[in-house]
């Protein structure tokens, strides 16, 4: 690791940000990045766990060139957004409201990815005003993966989760973010995006990591861990989808992954909104849009084109 | 009354200590909205031990952090916080701090010892599955009690089935015969579900506590 290291701030078809402003809502500072045209009609991008806005920098340009002011942000405590006291889903979907809100007061079309897209699930169903379109990738949780475990199995496996949760709570003001070369973290991060080059890898280091003395550091706050526990469970996020009322437009990945939710298409297919479309792309993992960016671009501007 | 601050993650905790002295301490968790109570109430002066309350994120004399984003597996880190400072000790909760109260005793099922289940305010919670409920953005400055804490532990989402986990944990591994007895008189559906499960005991506080001294 050297700290001279030169940043690869280039990978092909990539483009940063058009323009970069801050939203705060509630006292936290968001970071709200855009593509293209500012007087355009706006476009939302919603980013998954653990990653961050400008995971769409190939994505998000090819939605520009259709014609689309695209607006994404970075979620409290990922990218360049402020690393908050609290993290919880209602408070990133306060944070959604205030930036769709400080970008448009009319429906906008809304793209969420894996966690974003469970979130705007969610957010479609309370304040379906905010949206003329919605299209889900691969963000439809169904089912927890273990639902055919025995009682005692699962309250053992709670009791894991929450004293491994607690754990991790009393240590949390400690913790930083561990150093490495971009390469080291990009080969980190390849254990949960096992299918992306790891030349984009890198790249996302550079535009998600930060450079300090010591090294490059991913930007997310230390005190944020995957998983965890709580009442919620995957199979709501079906059942507010039956009663959405705008065209929705539904993206599955055909490959599991560490960080997808594993949702097969007949699973979900019955919950689908009236009218709604479901497709899968069966030789594509979780990150569909980085897989396969130009097919969902085009597959998405056409949806907006003609609404189904 | 000595207040001691305590760190979880980036919220200071203010555990105060209502009463000094020996064995096993009674740790109070307040109800939502609420704070510590500023002396030792009438009730707990039966208790033969050392008497403290902790304030929960956003109330009393802890931090009031920007933006929200609470959670009860937050306030239940919060009372763990607690926990970890003062060893064993034997929980009475009110209200939301009674939620509170069984999820620590289900967490913790070693260090507590025995927790009492009261009436107060955020007993209830929200529904017991997905709703519409929708959001609403608070801008700061605000003082404690966060109005985020009661926008979001008024609604948040309590399956009957989630919480009868932390009861069953509790009478699973804990020591205590009886860990968890409820002397609340409102049953919401989550508590109506651990009243239920065989081993969890109906009794007032005044009995709960000669249980656990």
């Amino acid at each position: 690791m050297t700290s001279a290291e030169p940043p690869e701030a280039t990978h092909p078809g990539a483009q940063a940000p058009t323009r970069r402003r801050d939203v705060v809502v509630g006292g936290v500072r968001i970071a709200v990045h855009e593509w293209g045209d500012e007087h355009a009609d706006p476009l939302f991008l919603v980013h998954g766990g653990f990653d961050f806005g400008r995971t769409f920098d190939v994505f998000a340009p090819l939605l520009a060139a259709g014609g689309r002011r695209v607006v994404t942000w970075d979620q409290r405590g990922h990218g360049d957004s402020a690393h908050a006291a609290l993290y919880s889903l209602d408070a990133d979907l306060r944070d959604m409201i205030g930036v769709m809100a400080s970008t448009t007061s009319r429906p906008a079309p809304v793209i969420g990815h894996s966690k974003g897209g469970a979130m705007s699930v969610q957010l479609a169903d309370a304040q379906p005003f905010r949206f003329s379109h919605f299209i889900n990738i691969d963000g439809l949780p169904f089912r927890r993966p273990m639902t055919d475990l025995a009682e005692h199995e699962r309250t053992r496996m709670l009791s894991s989760d929450i004293t491994g949760w607690l754990q991790h709570r009393r240590v949390a003001a400690q913790l930083e973010r561990k150093p490495d070369t971009i390469d080291g973290l990009a080969r980190r991060r390849a254990k949960q995006n096992p299918r992306l080059p790891i030349e984009w890898l890198r790249y996302l280091v550079t535009v998600g990591g930060r450079h300090d003395p010591d090294g490059w550091r991913w930007k997310i706050d230390a005190s944020m861990r995957p998983g965890g526990f709580g009442p919620w469970r995957p199979e709501w996020t079906a059942t507010r989808l039956p009663g959405l009322g705008m065209p929705f437009l539904g993206i599955l990945g055909g490959i599991s992954e560490p960080m997808g939710w594993g949702t097969a298409a007949d699973d979900i297919r019955p919950f689908i909104p009236a009218g709604g479309r479901l497709e899968q792309f069966d030789d594509t993992g979780h990150f569909i849009h980085i897989e396969q960016p130009q097919r969902v671009a085009a597959m998405v501007l056409d949806f907006l084109e003609h609404g189904r | 009354m000595i207040t001691e601050l305590l760190v979880h993650n980036r919220i200071s905790l203010a555990l105060h200590c209502l009463r000094d002295g020996g064995g096993r301490p009674l740790l109070l968790l307040h109800g939502l909205g609420e704070r510590s109570p500023a002396s030792v109430p009438a009730w707990a002066d039966v208790w033969p031990g050392p008497v403290h309350a902790l304030d929960f994120t956003g109330h009393g004399d802890s931090t009031v952090p920007v933006g929200g984003g609470y959670s009860a597996e937050v306030l239940l880190a919060d009372a763990d916080t607690a926990l970890a400072h003062l060893g064993e000790v034997t929980l009475v909760g009110r209200g939301l701090g009674a939620y509170i109260g069984l999820m620590l005793a289900g967490a913790r099922p070693g260090q507590v010892h025995g927790t009492v289940l009261c009436d107060g305010p955020g007993l209830s919670g929200g529904a017991t599955g997905p709703t519409s409920t929708s959001f609403v953005t608070v801008e700061p400055p605000y003082s404690a009690p966060d109005p985020h804490v009661l926008i979001d532990l008024s609604r948040d989402p309590r399956p009957p089935d989630y919480a009868v986990l932390f009861s069953r944990l509790a009478l699973d591994h804990s020591p205590t015969t009886e860990p968890v007895s409820v002397a609340a008189i409102v049953r919401p559906p989550w508590l109506a579900a651990v009243v239920n499960e065989v081993g969890i005991v109906e009794r007032s506080l005044p009995a709960s506590l000669a249980a656990y001294a």
